[in-house]
């Protein structure tokens, strides 16, 4: 069926989608390690106070740190252990944050859960069930759901939108996740449908992964909707197409203003995996403890689709999957558009990692930069039309204060222009830059 | 390096920058070569019509582009650059637009001024205001006016490519079509080339007298043609550019209003070498579509206003060097569209 696929109009890039390591890879369980990292910060937001001490015995799915103060979310033991230090872990971009390590207890029973009727169960009963369980938003903000979920009174929610996007290239957790689990997915949107007192949904995913559509369609049809409308929107293949503004524009045509959020036109957007997530909480009672990552490059032995315990240091993850490949120059947490290079191996995986890429020297670039050629790539590839030349010039030129007119607050540092940009200049770089010295 | 690689159980160096971690196959390199690559067919067509003289008054301009950039960056002491390509960009552009018969020094000039002046001294690449191989032909139109107004070569006989080799400007001079236009009008046109059909077939291959580059617009559309396929280029400002010269010369440039002969307008003269690859140059024009239409429509204009009212016969040099300095402004008046500016903030 020629089906349009919706879009947003301005800016965007097709880099090469380098999915086919992992997208036909079933879910398959990660490593058993012998001792997990777990950060204490893997939210937006302070890090949460840990609720055990040194020698402590915890079970797998225990609470083991609280929020203290404003905005954060619970966090819960992936392995039944001991406690063996609460100290510092490496961490992808603060590089060290207070983390609790426990041993793991090879021999101790997981915890099994059952699925329950969550049909009587109040509004109030559901978000406290998400935020009991320390969901946070999978796809890579780490923003606490249970807050996303109870947005301001004045802003008129109608319309929720399931992210299923995953325009990152090597990516391939939402998609495997639509085809394996499309009827918890549906089941977590009608619980989030509840939460919010609202009854329209749209699931937005690329139509490079038209087998993902099928099955989500699949599941809504089976569902008993009672009276909610959940729609799947084919989109067209462009990064960044998961970007929350753009996604937002591209399903229902609003734009979101600059320093606003979704709620301010009526949206809300949650992650595909996060959804999975509110369903484990609700429907299993079982805490956000482990997650789907897509490990891939061509510097890995073997690419693969892990269901992995948060704290599961790299190190772990590369011996489980036979190790490295020679030629490996580059290890990313994340996409390769925005994600974060890590200097060792002892990074452990945490709430908000979608990925391991372990990139060869030709899968990256590092050659040096030349001065602006003004060529306007990057102001055609920018989805929030800004100035990435101009800001970069001003930056070198050692005027960063002076680039807020060229919009550099508004910038969610997809990546777009310095993949265009054919002098290879570090925009975003740049940008980050100016982004800490600029007058508002 | 080996000893802090050991040190993090690495088994081998991790590159940690920032992201993105992939990029485009384009550099500006890429950009560069495949401009000159689409600008060598006029040459060597040129080769069969002048004769070698022109091959050489090339290299030499381009090898003194080269040579300029590689000396005047090391005493600038920044970084030498002639790798990218731009300098024989440059050299070739401006060997294209001077007489094929002028004097060997003359180029060398050009050069200098193009390359150290109007490129370097004005902030290098990515910075200088006005187009460099035209300040470069400018600087040289100015100095040496009777060489550079005169010193044509009519088409060689039977490919003796040898024949003008060691001529000076007293060379066989013999006068180009736009000055014929400008002096003796279209009568004196047809005269001297034949009829209006001979000599459109003429003029779209090249057989006719001019700079190396203003002959052949047939292969320097295919050059052009291959810039806008790769999107180098885009079609905004040679289409504006062009349009407006045909539109203006045709309600112009006859003896009664809307009688001029727009074909042959935009066939003579640096139209489609100008429009093609000297005011698309990213540096010195508008890279948005706004900005770029604008800036079509006024070289066009400016051509056409010198072609009929100045004292050249050719004005699309001066055209684009007079629309050259108005780039920032279209920049900045004319910028990408905002996706949803916050409210009140600084345009």
């Amino acid at each position: 069926m020629a089906q349009t696929l919706l879009t947003f109009p301005k800016g965007g890039i097709h880099p090469p989608e380098s999915k086919e390591l992992t997208e036909k890879l079933p879910i398959e369980p990660g490593p058993a390690p012998k001792e997990v990292d777990i950060l204490l910060a893997q939210h937006f937001g302070a890090p949460c106070k840990p609720l055990v001490k040194k020698k402590a015995e915890v079970k797998e799915g225990d609470l083991i740190g609280e929020v203290e103060a404003g905005l954060g979310a619970n966090i819960h033991a992936s392995v039944s252990g001991t406690v063996k230090n609460i100290g510092k872990a490496p961490h992808p971009v603060s590089v060290s944050a207070p983390a609790v390590t426990i041993q793991v207890d090879d021999h101790a029973e997981p915890p099994s859960y059952h699925p329950r009727d969550w049909s009587p169960l109040t509004k109030e009963e559901l978000l406290d069930a998400v935020k009991q369980a320390g969901i946070v938003g999978i796809g890579g903000a780490g923003f606490p759901t249970h807050v996303k979920l109870s947005p301001p009174s004045q802003a008129r929610v109608d319309t929720l939108i399931l992210n299923g996007a995953e325009c990152e290239p090597y990516l391939t957790t939402d998609h495997r996740l639509m085809l394996e689990h499309s009827r918890e997915i549906v089941e977590g949107a009608k619980i989030i449908l509840t939460i919010l007192g609202i009854s329209t949904c749209h699931v937005g995913i690329e139509a490079n992964k038209m087998d993902a559509v099928e099955a989500m369609n699949r599941a809504i049809a089976e569902a008993k909707l009672n009276g909610f409308t959940i729609r799947v929107d084919p989109l067209q293949v462009k990064y960044p197409q998961g970007s929350e503004k753009q996604l937002i524009q591209s399903v229902t045509g609003r734009k979101v203003p600059g320093f606003g959020l979704p709620f301010d036109v009526g949206v809300i957007v949650q992650n595909v995996g996060t959804t999975k997530a509110i369903y484990d909480a609700v429907v299993l009672g079982k805490p956000l403890y482990e997650k789907v990552i897509t490990v891939s490059g061509r510097g890995i032995n073997r690419p693969a689709n892990l269901l992995v315990k948060i704290g599961t240091r790299i190190s772990d993850i590369v011996e489980h999957l036979g190790g490295i490949k020679p030629g490996l120059a580059k290890v990313v947490l994340g996409g390769p558009m925005m994600g974060f290079a890590v200097p060792s191996f002892d990074v452990p995986v945490t709430k908000t990692t979608s990925g391991i890429l372990f990139l060869t020297e030709d899968e990256i670039d590092t050659s040096s930069h030349g001065q602006c050629i003004r060529c306007g790539w990057c102001l055609q590839a920018c989805p929030m039309g800004l100035s990435p030349n101009e800001i970069g010039i001003y930056v070198e030129a050692g005027r960063a204060e002076d680039t807020s007119q060229f919009g550099v607050f508004e910038c969610f540092e997809c990546g777009c222009c310095a993949f265009v940009c054919p002098a290879k200049r570090p925009l975003v770089q740049f940008i980050r830059l100016a982004k800490s010295k600029a007058k508002k | 390096m080996k000893q802090e690689t050991l040190q993090r159980n690495l088994p081998t160096p991790l590159a940690v920058s920032v992201s993105p971690h992939i990029r485009s196959e384009e550099s500006v390199e890429k950009i560069m070569w495949t401009v000159v690559a689409c600008l060598l067919p006029p040459l060597i067509l040129s080769i069969f019509i002048f004769g070698i003289q022109t091959l050489i008054i090339t290299a030499i301009s381009v090898a003194s582009c080269v040579a300029t950039e590689a000396i005047t960056q090391k005493l600038l002491h920044r970084p030498i650059t002639i790798k990218d390509g731009s300098a024989v960009i440059t050299g070739l552009l401006l060997a294209y637009i001077i007489p094929p018969g002028v004097p060997y020094w003359m180029p060398i000039l050009g050069a200098v001024m193009a390359i150290y002046v109007a490129k370097h001294l004005l902030g290098g690449i990515g910075f200088n205001i006005f187009n460099p191989a035209l300040i470069g032909r400018a600087f040289l139109v100015a100095t040496f006016p009777v060489a550079m107004t005169s010193a044509w070569l009519p088409p060689i006989k039977h490919g003796s490519v040898f024949q003008y080799m060691g001529s000076g400007v007293d060379a066989v001079s013999t006068a180009t079509p736009l000055f014929i236009l400008k002096h003796y009008g279209i009568s004196g046109v047809i005269e001297k080339f034949g009829s209006l059909h001979s000599i459109y077939g003429s003029f779209f291959v090249g057989w006719r007298p001019g700079c190396i580059g203003e002959t052949s617009a047939l292969l320097l559309l295919v050059g052009g043609g291959y810039l806008l396929y790769k999107r180098y280029i885009t079609w905004h400002i040679p289409v504006s550019m062009i349009g407006t010269i045909a539109i203006l010369t045709w309600s112009f440039g006859g003896e009664k209003l809307f009688t001029g002969d727009p074909l042959l307008a935009i066939l003579s003269g640096g139209v489609m070498l100008g429009a093609l690859f000297m005011a698309t140059d990213y540096v010195t024009s508008p890279s948005q579509p706004t900005g770029k239409i604008l800036f079509g429509i006024g070289a066009g204009a400016l051509t056409v206003l010198i072609r009929l009212k100045g004292g050249y016969p050719e004005g699309v040099c001066y055209a684009i060097l007079l629309m050259n300095p108005l780039t920032p402004a279209f920049e900045q008046w004319f910028g990408p569209k905002r996706f949803a500016p916050p409210k009140g903030a600084a345009k």
